[in-house]
């Protein structure tokens, strides 16, 4: 018998016959502590990764469509707005439309990775998940922060191609770029966990999904400025979770841009207003993370129900 | 010692199917406890309150001294749970599945490693550790399953239907593996099946039919209960022995296969009493056969059914669907 079995020998006094079965072990688990929820999300997230490692295929066609937006739509469309307006020597189109593909790089992996969930389900192991006894919240935090760390390797690629969008290699900037993508894949997969709580099939995830994210995508200002929009436009793009991302990612390229005149940033940069007032980047990116901290708690709620 | 599971009154209804009705009994700690019955019978309906994973509609039961309903986090950890289908990540290896486990499960760390090891090597797959799972068959992945299933050192480790969709020889297999576990790790086995043969693997059996336990003992108790063996005596003059059998036993008997043929309550006593008596008449006899009542017969005394024909009526399919719906 192994050692470890030994912790959980209890004598068992009415046990006369020398053909006694061992005495049953105790369950080993710790008892079901904090320590305890942490190391279960610990190890979801821990999966993510693992099963991210061993698919490099996802990583490849996950940053080949911001790619193919960054540089064929920005260089074509970019040949039709450079050297008019604001796009002159010192800027240019695809320097613009970066930060909304770096947001678009990160939706993609997150809602796919918050699909996954659908794919344990069809092939059983949400079920192993399910049955373990820890608190269904441990399991959608670690869900949610593995997506989102999975989602934010997509982000890191997207900063080494910046210097080919003009965009300069500046620590500060990386680091802020990387720290408020990984916000947004965190609410991106969160809201993906929500969604992915009822479906049953994975198709259907993925339409569903598809259908949230052209819409997300193209109200967030990811592909315009968000100052002198038509009114029923400015009101979609106030309440789109993604312009709240994409503009402070904007923001902090744009500070870092320092041949581009003050008075063309101003144009391009407007900052997000809501009836007038201009929202800090500081309450943008709380906006961000509360709505992440809302839809994990769904979330939550909704596998509570699921047995 | 508490009972390693005890049921009292356990119900279930979905709507207005009743798929257990009150079923009560107790398993023994270290003992391996099998649940016979066609599917839709109520087997896995029962399992799924015993784990907590169904809610009882009345009753109520203990696993491991905990309530199924008030105290599910313990009776949680202190099981292992086998499910009919597989519920492996066949990207990982068996080894990342078994120490995905070890975490939500919260098994100490400092053990981990040497309780890896020995699951492994206790279903016979401890080469196979750094495979992916998806490279393995059917039989191999039920046996991760047993391994992962024990990893926590549970008290109870439920099996439902753990061979189903096998191959006779991984069923055979498969069980060589439940005995072993069971010497070495002494854990409780509570187990369903339909399959007849693989309850004589059990120390005690639960027949279930239609939401009841209809009998209940060891696979000999149960037989026994059932009364007469079958003896098949093989005799140059087959029609004097009947004639014989009946005059001086009162027993009928009947020619089967070119073998007398006929029931006797405590066969094996019988064969010497009815030696001595035709050798007296000059009946010589070629060969004899006593043969116990199978758990088949068994099955048909209790529920006036065979297994197989029990499954083959249409309405128990559709419990099993019912019943199978609160597990998703």
């Amino acid at each position: 018998m192994s050692a470890e079995t030994t912790v959980g020998t209890m004598a068992r006094p009415e046990e006369a016959e020398p053909s006694a079965r061992p005495a049953p072990p105790r369950a080993t688990s710790l008892a079901g502590g904090p320590l305890h929820e942490l190391r279960a999300a610990w190890v979801v997230v821990k999966r993510e990764c693992i099963r991210f490692a061993s698919d490099p295929l996802r990583v490849i066609v996950g940053v080949l469509q911001p790619i193919l937006f960054l540089f064929v739509l920005g260089s074509g469309l970019g040949s039709l707005v450079n050297g008019h307006g604001e796009f002159g020597a010192s800027l240019n189109l695809r320097t613009f439309l970066y930060p909304g593909a770096a947001a678009m790089s990160v939706l993609f992996t997150a809602l796919f990775s918050a699909g996954s969930i659908v794919w344990d389900r069809e092939f059983g192991f949400l079920r192993e998940m399910l049955v373990a006894p820890v608190s269904r919240t441990s399991l959608v935090v670690g869900k949610c922060f593995g997506g989102a760390l999975i989602a934010s390797v997509q982000g890191v690629l997207m900063i080494c191609i910046a210097g080919l969008a003009g965009v300069p290699y500046n620590p500060v900037l990386m680091i802020t770029v990387l720290a408020e993508l990984f916000l947004l894949a965190l609410t991106l997969v969160s809201f993906g966990m929500v969604v992915a709580a009822r479906i049953k099939q994975f198709q259907s995830f993925m339409a569903v999904t598809q259908m949230l994210v052209m819409p997300l995508f193209f109200l967030s200002g990811a592909l315009y400025p968000l100052s002198g929009l038509p009114t029923w436009l400015k009101l979609l793009t106030r309440v789109d979770p993604l312009t709240y991302a994409v503009d402070p990612l904007r923001k902090a390229v744009f500070e870092h841009l320092h041949k581009v005149p003050r008075t063309v940033v101003n144009r391009l940069v407007p900052g997000v207003t809501w009836d007038g007032w201009h929202v800090p980047v500081g309450l943008e990116l709380g906006v961000v993370a509360m709505m992440a901290l809302l839809f994990i708690t769904i979330a939550a709620l909704e596998f509570r129900k699921v047995d | 010692m508490t009972a390693a599971v005890s049921v009292r009154g356990l119900a279930k209804d979905y709507g207005d199917v009743k798929a257990v009705k009150g079923v009560e009994f107790d398993v023994s700690p270290g003992e391996t406890f099998g649940f016979l019955g066609p599917n839709g019978a109520g087997k896995t309906t029962t399992i799924g309150m015993l784990c907590t994973l169904v809610r009882p509609t009345a009753g109520g039961a203990t696993v491991a001294g905990y309530d199924v309903v008030r105290q599910r986090e313990d009776v949680r950890r202190s099981i292992g749970l086998v499910f009919q289908d597989p519920t492996l990540d066949n990207y990982l290896t068996a080894e990342q599945n078994l120490r995905f486990h070890a975490e939500l499960y919260g098994v100490p760390r400092a053990v981990v490693r040497t309780r890896l090891s020995a699951v492994l090597e206790l279903v016979g797959l401890a080469d196979k550790r750094k495979t992916e799972v998806r490279t393995f068959s059917g039989g191999m992945k039920r046996r991760l399953e047993i391994a992962r299933g024990l990893l926590h050192a549970p008290v109870v480790l439920f099996l439902d239907e753990p061979t189903i969709g096998l191959d006779p020889q991984t069923r055979r297999s498969i069980w060589e593996y439940i005995r072993s576990l069971k010497d070495s790790e002494g854990t409780t086995i509570f187990m369903t099946t339909h399959y007849m043969d693989e309850a004589e693997y059990c120390e005690r059996i639960g027949i279930i039919d239609k939401g009841q336990i209809v009998a209940m003992g060891t696979p000999e108790e149960l037989k026994a209960s059932v009364g007469k063996d079958r003896v098949q005596i093989l005799t140059d003059g087959s029609a004097r022995a009947i004639a014989e059998l009946k005059q001086h036993f009162g027993i009928e008997a009947a020619v089967h296969e070119g073998n007398v043929t006929f029931s006797v309550a405590g066969g094996a006593e019988f064969v010497p009493k009815l030696f001595a008596k035709f050798s007296e008449l000059g009946i010589p006899v070629r060969s004899v056969n006593v043969s116990r009542p199978s758990l088949d017969d068994v099955f048909l005394s209790y529920t006036g059914t065979t297994i197989r024909d029990a499954e083959a009526s249409g309405g128990n399919e559709w419990m099993r669907r019912m019943a199978g719906r609160g597990f998703r």
